[in-house]
Formats: structure tokens, C-alpha cells, sequence
């Protein structure tokens, strides 16, 4: 297990099991992360904010038995997906698996109609028939949102083939975990995006569990960004807590998927705070470790950080942003319990057009 | 001692071919591994090797000589120091080279396991004849009775072409009229095809728009997948569906399910085609009917026709479909020939059945290969005063409950054929839908002629036995009408 953790001296949270990250983690900025400026640090607060209050509020509302079945949150891994969307222009796309609602949110989909799908309502973006884990936008280039673990690293790879085919100049972000990065068809996509030169970044998050199997238990390669080695594709491992980093490795890794170079590999060392699911005790780590990921390499506690000590906001801005953020998520409890249940006529919709 | 030369088979379903070119002439001093001669299929050219060592006593088949039934000899080989022209002139009279001599059953057809398998030509309405010599069009004069032929305008002239021919044309034109259509899958581009019905679109539409893929079901099928998301229409060859059980996760879990899980936002235009079932001789994991698999599932439409008309307009109509549509084709068929409509844009509507024959007494349902045996066991039939009606699905999903309803209220009878397994076939739906909505019209059980509940086995004998025949399904019908 100390295997990876060798090797996080130069990135994020480090991929150990069972231990706090080593040296060089997300404390201290890497020395040649870039910097943000005020207006990044404010809108990465308020993004990464709004995921994390709507995870706690559906964490919140999941234990109220308003919603039912599989319930995956995201808190703890907030950089990932905003730095990301940083790094991305208008009709880029992006797909992910089941752990889906900050991707959602970070895509700009409406809170209200991603919380109504939690509980299955009519007004929910799947009109109540998908649930947690399938949500689609074809407006905001949201494609799923996929309950079985690396289907989407073939159908992001397929995205970004019809990007190619449409010459449109846009790239698929496709992220998956490091539980799904040992299913084979990741291998098979890898194989093709490199081979026809695809407009594909694959993100993969690692937050250092699979359900519960350490990295180091599941993975004989344990560091991910040299998952494409023998395909040739280009990899980085990247401090996943850290927003700026992300942003930056984003921006590398879409121009050279942009630019015609084809797929790029971003290994993204993050960590999930709470369970794999809903129903997860968490036996397989210490509450001390959770403990010490959540003190000292919080995504947006760094950000906070900025706001406070760098661009002299007052404690009364920052809750003023968090009232704001939690006006939104409260909007969209109080419109997810209330919107009526579909109508049972839906029950024989949208099976075939 | 001389040797009779025979003409190969270049695959397992091959059963006649043509004898391009004589590259030895007679007299010629021959050795293992010298090219004899060239010959051609529908689906490709090959060359015939020498085995045995000798001289080339006697041509018996010459070149351009068409339709020549695997086995034939085609030519004497006098051995060492053997009198050539004792050896030339004992040889046999050369075989007949007509179509005719592949209506019975050839040796080979029958080490193939094929010999119970009804020949195409023995049935009305198909022509085993390869397009390279083309059948004198005949024209729809007489409409008959079925609605099917309405899709055809009375006047419309045929062609005869083969189950191959028309699925190459129907992608063909639908790429014409299409720039989001492409096709991509394992050998479709440069080598033209596995089984040579994607050939000729890489000449004419480029790489761009048909694709080699690497070995990769589960990949690339995900791959087409993600793309009809975006609006493109893929059209996905597997080599065999067979080797779709790596991908079947992505067409069920994926194209067919996306739409109802995002209320109605993503569809998935998409066609997965490729040959289904037993071909011949190729054992267990290559011989499997998946028409009841995918006709299971929500979400998908699926297809699997037994003409090259319907091959034809039913493809067109798949791709045009905005759903995802597993096409179930049938290589031994892909070779056999039948009138397709002349016409600019020919479609067949998905979900409606076609009464290829009309009877009275016992209605036989059957899709793709399975017709074949039916329409066989109709002739059977007739001789002994049956008259059956045979009722070709064409589509699987949505199933076309009205027609086959309609027809057992008729006769009152029923029985099925497929070449599938038993359990959960298509056959035991089609018994349940009767039952359901035509129960008080029957006067015997349903029957089912299916394919028996084994992998498929190797052995020719085995194989034979493991399919369904027409003796079964001419006792079947028998049965049913307590004769």
C-alpha cells in the first residue's frame, strides 16, 4: 500500500492507503502551480460550495428516505470536476459514471431539476425515470451519468470519435474512478482513441477506494496517469484537491486533445469524505484519516484560504456567498419533495422514439 | 494411379463457385503447391494449390465455367510415371455445371451438415443463382393476396440479387443520402467485409465514413454508442453476433436503456448487423441464435429477414430508425438470391410480418433460415393435402402479433420454427401472444420446431440432428392437425 504513497511526493493527496498524503501534498502550492486571480478563486468557491452543500443536502435528505436506491456524493472531490470545467469552451462534453450530481452542477444544469430527479419526481431532468445516476443535458453537453462502472470511457471515447467525425473542434471529457480504470473496455478505448488521434481527455479520479478496496488492493499499476503508457498516450498525476492545479493540467490536457494530438490521461489524486454510497460504514479506513484529508487539504477550505488571506474578502462576504449557496440547494429540497411523482402514464414513454 | 482434382469449398458455407481461369494447361508438369487454377465466389477470388505431384492429364471444368458444386473433380492428375492419356481418358464425364446440380444435397453440403437445410432453389420466389449471370427481370404482373407486396408498386421490376448484394446496397444508399451514416466493425473496410457484404464502400465513401476497428466488441460498441448520442448513425458490423456477447452490456445497459433514463432526451440512432445463428460446422460459440436474447429488451428494435428484398428495405429502414435496431442476418443466406423491387428508395416498414404463403389449414410462423425449412415443409405438406400458410416475421420486436392472430384464427393451428433454443425462444412467445388473444380459436396446442436444447455440436451427424428439420416440421404441422 505504501507503493503509491512513494510516489505523491509530487502530487495532491497521495494515493496511500491508510495514511495522511506525504510531503509535497497539497499544502504548499507545487512550485510551478499557477496562480488564480480573484474573480477564479471567487468563482471556484461559489461552484465548488454549491456541490458540496447540495451533496450534504442530499445526504441530508436521502436519510429522510426521500431518496431511494443508490445515492453517490461527491464531496471531498469538488476541485476535480470545476477546475475541469475551467479548462473547457462552450460544446466540449462531458461524461462520467454514477457519481454524477457535481458534474451536473459544475455543467450548469439546474439544481432544482437534479435534486428533483433524486427524488423522483416529474420534474426531475429524467422526468423521475433515471434517478441519481442517469441524468443527461443535451444543452448543456451533459451525456450521463452511467450506472455501470467504465461503460462511459467507451461512450466518451465514442463522443469524441463523432466530435473528430464532425471536425467540431470540441473534446469529450471523460471521467471514471480508479475502480473503473481495471475494466477492460477502458483498455479497448484507450487502443482506439489513440489510434484515431480522438479529442478525448480521460480524468480519472482516484479517491483511493473502490467501494472499499484501497487502490492498492485492486490496482497493480497504482499510478494511474501511466495507464495509457503502452498505447502512447500522455499522462500527468495532479493534485486533485488543489483547484489551480487541476485548472492547469486541464488546460494542457484539452489542447493537446484539441490540437489533434488525440487522448491525454489526467490522474486526478482527490478523496471522497463520504461513503462509497449511502449505505457504506466505511470500515475499510480510519476515521482519522478522513479526518486529517477533511483539516488539512480541504479543495475549498484552500480556496477560502485565498479569499480571505490573499484577496482580503471579510468573513462576512464568504457567508454572505454561503447564504446564497444554500438559498439555491434549499430551493431545490423544498421543489424535489414537493414536485408530484410522474404521472403513471409516463411509466410507457420514452422507450422508443 | 490418377487423381481426381476436386473443386474446394472457401468456406463452410460454401457450396458452388465459379472456375475462373485454368493457370496450368493440360500436360503441364505439376508440384505441391503450384497454383492450378483461380476460383471466385460471390465473395472473393482463390487460388486452387496442387497437393500431389504429377502431370495435369485432363482439364474437366473450364475456365469461366459458373456454378460449380464444391467437389466436383475438375480435373486429372496422372502420377508418376503414369500414361498421361490412359489417365485422361479414363476420366468421368465432367460434371454438369448447371444451377440445377445443387438442388440435391452434394456430398459436401452433407459433411457440411447442410444436406437437411432446404436448397433455395427448391422454393418458389428465391433463385440460387449468383448475380454474375443475371436472371431476365421479371416484373410484378399478379398481385398476390398479402399485404406485403404492397410495398411494392404493382408494375415494379425486379432483379435478382443476393441477401448480400442488397444489405451492401441498402448501406450503400442510405450513405448516399446521409453523410451522418457511417459503418465501422472488425475487416469492413479494406478487406471488404468478412463475409463480404461491406464491399466496395470503403472504394466509394472512403475511410472516413467506414472504419476498420480493432478486435474489440465491447469497445467499439460503446464507441458507436457515444456517437449516435451525439446525432451520428452508426452502422455497427459484429463479424458474428456471436462475438456482440462482449458488447452486450453497452447495447442493452447503453443504447437501448438511455433513452427511457434521460425522459426522453437521448435516443441512439444506431444499427448493430451481422450474421446470427449457425453457419455450418462451426461448433458451440459460433453457432448461437440471439433473436430471443434481444427481442427481450425494452428499448431495442429487432430485425432478422429472410429475403434479399426484405434484407434490403428493412436495412434501409433500420438505419433510418431513430432507435437502436439489432439487425440478425444469416450467413448461409447472404449467397442466395432473390427478386429485389427496381426502385430509387425501397423500404419495408419494421414490425410487420409478411404471409409469404397462404393456406388454410395450419399456420406456420418462422423468421430468417427458419424459412426455409417452412417454406420446404409447405411443399411437403401440400402433397399430402395440407395447405399451410407461412408466416415470415421478418421483425422480432416490436412483433407483429396482429398478422400471426389473424392467420390462427384462420386455421386454428399453429407451429413454429427457429433455429434457436427452446426455452424462452421466440416460439414460446409467439405460443403465449396465441394463447393470449387467440386461445378460443385453436384446435390444437402450438407446436414448436426449434433448434434442441444442446450447444452445438461439431460433428456433422451431430449438427444435422441438432437443428431443426423439415421432416420435424412437416411432422409437427401433421400433428397439430391430428393427421
Amino acid at each position: 500500500m505504501a507503493v503509491a504513497a512513494r510516489k505523491a511526493g509530487r502530487a495532491g493527496a497521495g494515493t496511500a492507503n491508510k495514511t495522511t498524503p506525504t510531503k509535497g501534498s497539497t499544502r504548499g502550492a507545487a512550485p510551478n502551480t499557477p496562480q488564480f486571480d480573484k474573480n477564479q478563486d471567487l468563482s471556484a468557491y461559489n461552484e465548488m460550495l454549491l456541490i458540496r452543500r447540495f451533496e450534504e443536502k442530499s445526504g441530508q435528505m436521502y436519510g429522510m428516505g426521500l431518496i431511494g436506491g443508490f445515492c453517490h456524493l461527491y464531496i471531498g472531490q469538488e476541485a476535480v470536476v470545476v477546475g475541469m470545467q475551467m479548462a473547457t469552451k462552450e460544446g466540449d462534453q462531458v461524461i462520467t459514471g454514477y457519481r454524477d450530481h457535481g458534474h451536473m452542477l459544475a455543467c450548469g444544469m439546474d439544481a432544482k431539476g437534479v435534486m428533483a430527479e433524486l427524488t423522483g419526481r416529474r420534474g426531475g431532468l429524467s422526468k423521475g425515470k433515471g434517478g441519481s445516476m442517469h441524468m443527461f443535458s443535451k444543452e448543456k453537453h451533459f451525456y450521463g451519468g452511467h450506472g455501470i462502472v467504465g461503460a462511459q470511457v467507451s461512450l466518451g471515447t465514442g463522443i469524441a470519435f463523432a466530435n473528430h467525425y464532425r471536425e467540431n473542434g470540441n473534446v469529450c471529457l471523460t471521467y471514471f474512478g480508479d475502480g473503473a480504470a481495471n475494466q477492460g473496455q477502458v483498455y479497448e478505448s484507450f487502443n482506439m482513441a489513440q489510434l484515431w488521434k480522438l479529442p478525448v481527455v480521460y480524468v480519472i479520479e482516484n479517491n483511493r477506494y473502490a467501494m472499499g478496496t484501497a487502490v492498492s488492493r485492486a490496482s497493480a499499476q497504482t499510478d494511474f496517469s501511466k495507464r495509457g503508457v503502452s498505447f502512447g498516450i500522455p499522462g500527468e498525476q495532479v493534485d486533485g484537491m488543489d483547484i489551480r492545479a487541476v485548472y492547469a493540467a486541464g488546460q494542457r490536457a484539452v489542447e493537446h486533445a484539441r490540437s489533434g494530438k488525440g487522448p491525454y490521461i489526467l490522474e486526478m489524486q482527490t478523496y471522497r469524505y463520504r461513503g462509497h454510497s449511502m449505505s457504506d460504514p466505511a470500515k475499510y479506513r480510519t476515521k482519522d484519516e478522513v479526518t486529517r484529508m477533511r483539516e488539512e487539504h480541504d479543495p475549498i477550505e484552500q480556496v477560502r484560504r485565498r479569499l480571505l488571506e490573499s484577496w482580503k474578502l471579510s468573513e462576512d462576504e464568504l457567508k454572505a456567498i454561503d447564504s446564497k449557496v444554500r438559498e439555491i440547494v434549499n430551493e431545490a429540497a423544498e421543489f424535489a419533495t414537493h414536485d408530484p411523482e410522474p404521472d403513471p402514464s409516463e411509466l410507457y414513454t420514452d422507450i422508443l422514439l | 494411379m490418377a487423381i481426381d482434382i476436386l473443386m474446394p469449398a472457401l468456406s463452410p458455407t460454401m457450396e458452388q463457385g465459379k472456375l475462373a481461369k485454368w493457370l496450368k494447361k493440360e500436360g503441364d508438369q505439376v508440384k505441391p503447391g503450384d497454383v492450378l487454377a483461380e476460383i471466385e465466389t460471390d465473395k472473393a477470388t482463390m487460388e486452387v494449390e496442387a497437393i500431389d505431384e504429377g502431370v495435369l492429364a485432363k482439364i474437366l471444368v473450364s475456365d469461366g465455367t459458373d456454378n460449380v458444386a464444391v467437389n466436383t473433380p475438375i480435373a486429372i492428375l496422372a502420377g508418376e510415371g503414369e500414361d498421361v492419356s490412359a489417365a485422361a481418358s479414363s476420366a468421368k464425364a465432367p460434371a454438369a455445371a448447371a444451377p440445377e446440380a445443387q438442388s440435391a444435397p452434394t456430398p459436401d453440403m452433407q459433411r457440411e451438415g447442410m444436406a437437411d437445410r432446404p436448397s433455395p432453389d427448391s422454393i418458389p420466389g428465391t433463385d440460387a443463382r449468383p448475380v454474375a449471370e443475371p436472371a431476365a427481370p421479371s416484373v410484378i404482373t399478379n398481385r398476390t393476396s398479402y399485404d406485403a407486396m404492397a410495398e411494392i408498386p404493382e408494375g415494379t421490376e425486379l432483379v435478382n440479387m443476393t441477401v448480400r448484394e442488397a444489405l451492401r446496397d441498402a448501406m450503400a444508399e442510405e450513405m448516399r443520402k446521409d453523410g451522418n451514416v457511417f459503418v465501422m466493425g472488425e475487416e469492413v473496410a479494406e478487406y471488404q467485409g468478412a463475409y463480404k457484404v461491406t464491399q466496395g464502400l470503403l472504394q466509394e465513401f472512403g475511410a472516413k465514413r467506414v472504419i476498420d476497428t480493432p478486435i474489440t466488441e465491447h469497445g467499439f460498441a460503446g464507441v458507436g454508442v457515444g456517437a449516435a448520442f451525439t446525432g451520428l448513425r452508426p452502422v455497427v458490423e459484429f463479424m458474428t453476433f456471436n462475438f456482440a456477447m462482449q458488447a452486450i452490456d453497452q447495447i442493452i445497459n447503453s443504447a437501448a436503456k438511455t433513452l427511457y433514463m434521460s425522459g426522453g432526451q437521448l435516443g441512439c440512432p444506431i444499427v448493430f448487423r451481422g450474421p446470427n445463428g449457425a453457419a455450418a460446422r462451426v461448433a458451440a460459440q459460433h453457432s448461437q441464435d440471439y433473436a430471443a436474447w434481444y427481442s427481450a429488451i425494452p428499448g431495442l428494435k429487432v430485425v432478422s429477414p429472410y429475403t434479399a428484398s426484405d434484407a434490403k428495405g428493412l436495412l434501409k429502414s433500420a438505419i433510418r430508425d431513430p432507435n437502436p435496431v439489432i439487425f440478425l442476418e444469416n450467413e448461409i443466406l447472404y449467397g442466395q438470391s432473390f427478386p429485389v423491387p427496381k426502385l430509387d428508395d425501397f423500404t419495408v416498414p419494421i414490425g410487420k410480418a409478411r404471409i409469404h404463403r397462404e393456406g388454410k389449414d395450419v399456420t406456420i410462423v418462422s423468421f430468417s433460415i427458419g424459412m426455409t425449412y417452412a417454406l420446404k415443409a409447405a411443399q411437403e405438406l401440400e402433397k399430402e393435402g395440407i395447405q399451410a400458410e407461412v408466416i415470415d416475421l421478418r421483425t422480432i420486436r416490436p412483433l407483429d402479433t396482429d398478422t400471426i392472430v389473424a392467420s390462427v384464427m384462420k386455421t386454428g393451428r399453429c407451429i413454429t420454427v427457429e433455429e434457436g433454443y427452446p426455452q424462452s425462444g421466440i416460439g414460446a412467445e409467439i405460443a403465449a401472444r396465441i394463447m393470449e388473444h387467440a386461445f378460443d380459436y385453436l384446435d390444437a396446442p402450438v407446436v414448436r420446431v426449434t433448434g434442441k436444447d444442446v450447444p452445438m455440436p461439431y460433428a456433422a451427424n451431430l449438427e444435422k440432428l441438432a437443428l431443426p428439420s423439415i421432416a420435424e416440421v412437416v411432422q409437427a404441422a401433421k400433428a397439430v392437425c391430428y393427421r
